[in-house]
């Protein structure tokens, strides 16, 4: 392939102290593509996109968008990358002091001079794609867990991102809105053609939305292919961890 | 007494690296708030400044601040004039309790009691703000749509404090003079004409402005200290209980040491 790949990671390293979370991290994401990570708690996913999305910076190795470096940017630069961004977070991180229209609109209000009806409507267009028309001015405390993911998932598309960064979408809601969550990702991908990286423990959702799905295990990307190549992978690390099971390597290495 | 020296005697090493890592500790925050500070100042001269934000800040900051600089300050009067009274008495200099009064409250009081009060009320729920928007990810998230969270966040606060504190101390001076005086003329009997003349005849406008300054820079520090416990918060609920608690401690105590030098280079 000949492609330029929508973000590149080569090499990646990033150590807290002594505890070495990304040990060498490459993957690629093409265009269009929905790439699910997945991995047990505390083995670096949320680093990995914290990296690429240059709230940590890391120690070694290179992320390209598009072809080009983004490690090393000063600091206006590296924003006018993340306007190309969106990113859910794990527990929608809404900000608590603004309206829900003012958190899906905060982009524009920061960064350009649309007036208020106008990032009204904008906001109101993006609720009603994640189904929750007519909250506009209700406060974030008011809204339960799962509408909270949608307002931020309207946050994430809200500037038209060309990748979108998913932190654990489905943790926390029940299965039906789980599924949900699944079927608006899916739906945002058809619709606007975004790239996007998941990270998850959720198979059922991994399964569903991923075109890859790549399994990190210490600090590296142990196996990758498409969620039949996983379903079917005979590394014992992947079959463990996707069947869920308590023992296995990677229990047996924890204990050791 | 011999338990202390045993116990000292079984563990000087542990008590020398204690010492050492806690030392390491305070050197590796000053470090931080010094580099929090440099990235303030120079988040002020970017455009475009968050103006409603710091609006926002000066109504918290300042209006409702009044009420508890207020009490504070008269009472601190008050009771400035009851003591000096009985001091004066004794060498017969009850007609200065005025001057005293008025040259406590402006040069010292009313900057460091309001400043305290302020940083107790404002500087926790700076940290407290902040570190529960660390652990919620609510700062990564402002990053992520590349709005920068110093100038977003600590800008506004650090603007609002340094001009709102000299403010405040203006009314603390105001009222705890006013305290001295209902003290002085309504229960110690000190004739008003007196305690006004000798108030206005030694207080300079020097003592005033120099207390405004080092309100302006007690400001600085309520903001700096509780903006940045806030910022590198972690450890959900408890790590914000634990920032809350040091910035009033931190910003207290370096408002009353920065009070002396302040103090040792103007005066």
């Amino acid at each position: 392939m000949d492609r330029v790949p929508k973000i590149r990671v080569r090499d990646l390293k990033k150590a807290f102290g002594d505890k070495v979370v990304l040990d060498g991290v490459n993957l690629d994401v093409w265009p269009e593509e929905s790439v699910v990570v997945i991995g047990g708690s505390g083995v670096g996913k949320s680093v990995l996109i914290k990296c690429i999305i240059g709230i940590l910076s890391p120690d070694e190795g290179t992320i390209e968008i598009d072809g080009r470096p983004i490690t090393g940017l000063d600091a206006r630069e590296m924003d006018n990358v993340r306007k190309r961004f969106g990113m859910l977070f794990q527990y929608a991180a809404l900000f608590d002091s603004l309206k829900v229209w003012e958190n899906v609109g905060f982009a524009h209000i920061q960064h350009s001079k649309m007036k208020e009806e106008q990032i009204r409507d904008i906001s109101e267009e993006k609720l009603r794609m994640v189904g929750l028309p007519g909250i506009q001015d209700l406060m974030p405390s008011e809204l339960s867990g799962g509408m909270r993911k949608r307002v931020g998932l309207a946050r994430a598309i809200a500037i038209e991102p060309e990748i979108i960064f998913y932190d654990e979408p489905t943790t926390g809601l029940d299965p039906i809105r789980a599924d949900t969550i699944n079927d608006l990702i899916i739906e945002l991908r058809e619709e606007l053609g975004v790239a996007s990286i998941t990270i998850t423990h959720d198979m059922v959702s991994a399964y569903k939305i991923a075109d890859r799905i790549a399994m990190l295990y210490r600090g590296k990307i142990i196996s990758e292919g498409t969620p039949d190549e996983i379903r079917g992978s005979d590394n014992p690390y992947v079959q463990q961890f996707i069947h869920g099971k308590s023992q296995g390597p990677i229990t047996d290495e924890l204990g050791e | 007494m011999p338990n202390e020296r045993s116990h000292s005697s079984i563990n000087p090493l542990l008590a020398l690296e204690w010492m050492g890592r806690r030392s390491l500790v305070y050197i590796e925050e000053t470090g931080q708030g010094v580099i929090l500070l440099s990235k303030v100042l120079r988040g002020i001269l970017k455009r475009p400044f968050p103006i409603r934000l710091t609006m926002q800040q000066m109504e918290e900051i300042g209006f409702r601040s009044l009420p508890v600089v207020l009490i504070t300050a008269v009472f601190t009067g008050a009771v400035l004039a009851l003591q000096t009274y009985s001091g004066f008495k004794r060498f017969g200099a009850e007609g200065l309790v005025g001057t005293v009064v008025a040259l406590s409250m402006t040069r010292e009081l009313g900057p460091v009691l309001a400043s305290i009060m302020v940083a107790g009320r404002v500087g926790s729920a700076m940290a407290a703000e902040l570190g529960t928007m660390r652990v919620t990810e609510q700062i990564d998230a402002l990053i992520t749509l590349a709005t920068d969270p110093v100038h977003y966040l600590v800008v506004p606060r650090f603007v609002a404090s340094f001009i709102m504190l000299p403010f405040l101390v203006i009314f603390a001076d105001l009222i705890g003079i006013i305290g001295g005086y209902v003290v002085a003329v309504s229960i110690l009997g000190t004739s008003s004409t007196t305690y006004v003349n000798r108030t206005l005849q030694y207080l300079e406008f020097n003592d005033i402005t120099v207390g405004l300054i080092k309100a302006a820079v007690f400001g600085m520090i309520i903001a700096l200290v509780g903006c940045h416990m806030g910022f590198y918060t972690s450890g959900g609920a408890e790590g914000v209980g634990r920032a809350t608690t040091r910035a009033v401690v931190g910003a207290s105590i370096l408002i009353l040491i920065s009070n002396y030098f302040l103090t040792a280079l103007m005066f």
